[in-house]
């Protein structure tokens, strides 16, 4: 009989529909080495949770959603940071793949297992990367970390010829300017097999998290303007055809 | 030019059988919206009229009655809006939007409503009528036992038609376009000669289709005050378009029934259409002009109503459902060219609420009517869906929907409406020993007293099942009189007239405050309840010391417990004998009114507060469903339609546009999430993509919207659980986008 592996989980969202292509169920899995400024889920933070289970009892609630993800749909594995417990999150992309289920992996490329992150990529069909900086210097100051676990995955990513699409969080006085777009632009040619390049407004709904959490709230910037946000995002759709 | 040239098929031109006629004409269309014409002059002129009347009654609240006729087929002068430009005419009185009198169903209400508005009834009418004539109102509280009175005083039964047009029925107003007056006469009369064995159940039949013969020849009568002749068949679209709407125009001139539906025409008007079109005689411009004055004079229909009755139901609804699409067979549908103008009349004229647009969901449904039904449905937030793959296995391929949710087989089946039970009541009257909870009133009798500081399932199951039983008596008591006097004194002979002689009947049973009692039991027990009584003894407040599962989390062990409530109900209603041999159906559905219901209801065990909204429909308890929409809407697709809730299984559910992800995206989406429902057994779905002022009304009242989820970059959040400043920002942004 097969030993499932278990793992912590935050919680399950049955219907997303902005975390990859068609109606997706996203899981939000536990634990995050980064601690970035503009992080929304600080309650995702800590590696553990009370939600402990195996990879099978999610894949079962995963199936349970067939009839509404079989066409264009699929799974997106969120966190926190997924890779961060890499062979829980390669037993649920297996059990995926062998029900015929499309995998995600909505991730920052950190906090991997070095060992599993080749077959992790190979289960997986679609990364979304979420772009934190693009210099080491900046990074640090959005991430906490250094930029090393991060390259190494890119080449990683590079090696795999998985679908891409990338996404990078705008925040008013940080690098909602044209000169940051054109830098980016130029820095993700080194990517290969993007599919879409998504620009998501900076907005402060995670502030009441950080109070109940008791954590403080680190980044003073304003919220996005999602119209701003879209203008720099049409600037991507001449190079990234979706 | 001969009525029936060019069509083909045989068995209908023998009997009457629209569903034939369709069947051997139709034509499918699978290819998409792009043929389809905007506004036409004319239609621009008429709808221009309207607008200006309806945004002046919507600050009086009622624009006009006529005080001095009462309702009738043929009571009143004609009336147009734009007499030069009106391609379909009639009006139910001689100006659009002034309300009929209809005092059959009963006096008191009519008059509550005329004072409301500042209109006084003629005086001699009034003297005279209340003379001469007894109401359906009259009729029923004259035989209505003292258990029924203290049920529907107590609101255990709620909402039942006894004092006004019960509704429901669906003429085939197809008919009288295929067919012409005469034959129907003449085989109504045939009909009637054949009825010879008498008896009381025939005698009341005979004096039935009497009363048909005599509305036809009437709705001939009001037809020529138009300049139209309808004894005759139909020679063109145009023709069959109005006669159908005459038929349908004198169904509202006679009745007041809360939900009056058209049908299910389009197929049917697409095939005079197309006629027409080959012969060269009608261009797109005109089709699509017939169509959307055929909507405008279903969006003028108005019926006299009290203020507490549009408070209940949240405005003032007439439900003029028209159902469009479904299948025939696995692999035809009826979608046409004609299914797409109707919706289309959406863009040229703006989204309205009638008529109620409901697509007959079916995972077979061309691609294309998929995408714009879709499309249309998050332009306008104006359409519903329900599952043709469900229900055309039992009812055939030509049923439309009455009112909301209840599906008939047109032209051979009709239907007893009769509102709700207050479900989370039968739980509280099991725990207070029949007793109200908030009068204290002994409604049900033979109840033993609960007892003791924790709840104890077995106990309350045990009293619980007698509780039941005795109130489905009672309802079934209301029901049977309501109805025997409905047809005794406000026959419906004009709707009847397009009937079968002899038509199935079934009676809609329904149920209230349904998450709230599966939440409760759920509570009691998994979740340890204690309760605390008042010095009556009965229940005031309930603390739940565990935690306990919750109906929309698609959790089997709560789940089950919904499917086994609604099961139980019916299992009830199968005993009796019902009026006119009825067949017993049961809805989970309330409009509106779940807040109305909630209000005269006392704390549940669920934890919900006294007086607090109960959940609309069949929908989880407003906040339950933390799992995301697809396990609330899950959890709702286990509630067996079949062998158990014929009548309708409702749910609501909303969503923004950015939740249901990026522009270019959201259609599909949207098909893949009705294809999941509808593939997972649910029934109906009332879809909201929301706009700003659905924004603004969820904000100011959060229980209508239990599935709002908004996106805010990165992941979801349930609109309900921001804070009002926050909510007041996103709409703010929303709104900015939209500009």
């Amino acid at each position: 009989m097969k030993e499932y592996k278990f793992g912590y989980i935050h919680s399950i969202e049955t219907m997303g529909l902005v975390d990859g292509p068609g109606i997706r169920i996203v899981v939000f899995m536990q634990g995050c080495m980064l601690r970035c400024l503009f992080c929304h889920n600080p309650d995702t933070w800590e590696k553990k949770s009370n939600n402990y289970m195996s990879s099978k009892q999610i894949v079962d609630e995963i199936r349970k959603y067939r009839p509404y993800i079989e066409s264009g749909g699929g799974v997106t594995f969120s966190g926190g940071e997924p890779l961060m417990q890499s062979e829980f999150l390669l037993d649920m992309l297996k059990l995926c793949k062998k029900s015929g289920i499309h995998t995600c992996l909505d991730t920052s490329g950190t906090a991997y297992n070095k060992r599993y992150l080749k077959e992790i990529l190979k289960y997986t069909d679609l990364v979304i990367l979420d772009i934190k900086a693009i210099t080491e210097k900046k990074y640090k100051k959005m991430t906490g970390k250094s930029m090393d676990m991060f390259n190494y995955f890119l080449n990683e990513l590079n090696k795999s010829n998985n679908k891409v699409w990338i996404r990078q969080v705008i925040i008013p006085g940080i690098n909602d300017n044209y000169e940051y777009i054109n830098k980016l632009k130029e820095y993700l040619k080194q990517f290969k097999n993007i599919e879409k390049v998504e620009l998501l407004p900076y907005h402060k709904m995670g502030i009441e998290k950080y109070r109940k959490l008791n954590i403080k709230y680190r980044l003073n910037a304003e919220e996005a303007n999602v119209d701003e946000v879209k203008k720099l995002e049409k600037l991507f759709s001449d190079n990234f055809q979706i | 030019m001969e009525a029936w040239e060019n069509f083909k098929g045989s068995k209908w031109q023998k009997n009457i059988d629209v569903n034939d006629f369709i069947l051997s004409n139709i034509e499918e269309y699978l290819g998409d919206e792009k043929f389809l014409k905007g506004i036409s002059k004319k239609t621009y002129k008429v709808w221009n009229k309207c607008k200006k009347l309806l945004s002046k009654e919507a600050i009086s609240g009622v624009l006009d009655v006529e005080t001095f006729i009462m309702s009738g087929i043929d009571n009143f002068e004609v009336g147009y809006i734009d007499k030069s430009n009106e391609v379909i005419v009639g009006l139910q009185t001689d100006e659009p939007l002034k309300r009929i009198v209809n005092p059959y169903g009963g006096l008191r209400m009519v008059k509550q409503a005329l004072d409301a508005y500042g209109y006084h009834l003629d005086k001699e009418l009034e003297t005279r009528f209340r003379e001469f004539r007894k109401t359906h109102n009259d009729g029923v509280f004259d035989a209505y036992t003292p258990e029924i009175k203290l049920a529907r005083h107590n609101h255990l039964i709620t909402g039942l038609p006894d004092a006004y047009g019960r509704g429901r029925i669906i003429g085939d107003y197809r008919r009288l376009a295929l067919y012409g007056a005469d034959y129907l006469i003449e085989q109504k009369k045939l009909d009637l000669s054949k009825i010879t064995n008498i008896n009381e159940e025939t005698i009341r039949l005979r004096e039935e289709i009497s009363e048909q013969i005599k509305a036809l020849e009437l709705i001939k009568k009001m037809a020529s005050r138009y300049g139209v002749d309808v004894s005759k068949s139909a020679v063109n679209a145009r023709e069959a378009i109005q006669f159908t709407y005459f038929a349908y125009l004198a169904a509202i001139k006679q009745n007041n029934g809360a939900a009056t539906s058209i049908g299910r025409n389009t197929a049917f008007f697409d095939i005079y259409i197309e006629r027409d079109i080959k012969r060269g005689i009608l261009t797109e411009e005109e089709a699509q002009e017939l169509i959307d004055q055929f909507v405008i004079k279903l969006r003028l229909v108005r019926h006299l109503r009290t203020p507490e009755y549009n408070e209940l139901f949240a405005g003032d609804p007439t439900w003029v459902t028209e159902s469009i699409g479904g299948m025939i067979d696995d692999t035809h549908s009826c979608v046409t060219k004609t299914s797409f103008r109707i919706l289309n009349s959406l863009n040229n004229m703006g989204p309205a609420e009638e008529p109620n647009l409901t697509i007959l969901w079916s995972k077979n449904l061309p691609e294309n009517f998929k995408k714009f039904a879709s499309s249309m449905s998050i332009k306008t937030h104006a359409l519903q869906f329900e599952n043709d793959d469900l229900m055309r296995p039992i009812y055939g391929n030509d049923y439309a929907i009455s009112c909301c949710v209840s599906a008939l087989a047109l032209g051979h089946q009709t239907q007893f409406f009769g509102a709700r039970i207050n479900y989370p009541k039968v739980l509280l009257y099991a725990l207070n020993g029949g007793r109200d909870e908030i009068t204290g009133d002994v409604v049900i009798d033979g109840i033993d007293e609960i007892e003791g500081e924790y709840l104890n399932i077995d106990d309350v199951l045990k009293q619980f099942d007698k509780v039941l039983r005795k109130t489905v008596k009672i309802y079934v008591d209301a029901l049977n009189i309501i109805h025997y006097m409905h047809d005794k004194y406000a026959y419906e002979s004009s709707q009847m007239a397009f009937l079968d002689t002899n038509p199935e009947y079934l009676m809609a049973f329904g149920l209230a405050g349904f998450s709230t009692i599966v939440d409760s039991f759920s509570a009691i027990q998994y979740g340890r309840v204690r309760v605390k009584r008042d010095e009556r003894g009965i229940t005031q407040s309930f603390d739940a010391e565990l935690d306990f599962p919750k109906y929309g989390n698609n959790n089997d062990n709560v789940d089950l417990i919904a499917v086994n409530l609604a099961k139980r109900v019916y299992r009830e209603l199968k005993k009796y004998n019902l009026y006119k041999n009825a067949i017993p159906t049961l809805s989970i559905l309330t409009i509106t009114s779940n807040v109305v219901y909630g209000k005269h209801t006392g704390e549940t065990p669920d934890g919900r507060k006294a007086k607090m909204p109960f959940a609309p429909g069949a929908n989880p308890s407003h906040g339950a469903d933390k799992m995301g929409a697809l396990a609330s809407l899950s959890s709702v697709a286990k509630i067996p339609y079949k062998d158990c809730c014929l009548d309708g299984v409702s749910n609501t559910f909303s969503i923004s546009p950015e939740a249901l992800g990026s522009e270019d995206v959201r259609a599909t989406n949207l098909v893949n999430l009705l294809d999941g429902y509808f593939k997972s057994g649910g029934h109906h779905l009332n879809v909201n993509v929301l706009n700003k002022s659905l924004l603004i009304d969820a904000m100011n009242n959060p229980s209508k919207y239990p599935n709002l989820t908004i996106r805010v970059s990165g992941y979801a959040v349930n609109f309900n659980s921001l804070t009002r400043e926050q909510k007041e920002e996103i709409l703010a942004r929303t709104y900015h986008e939209r500009i």
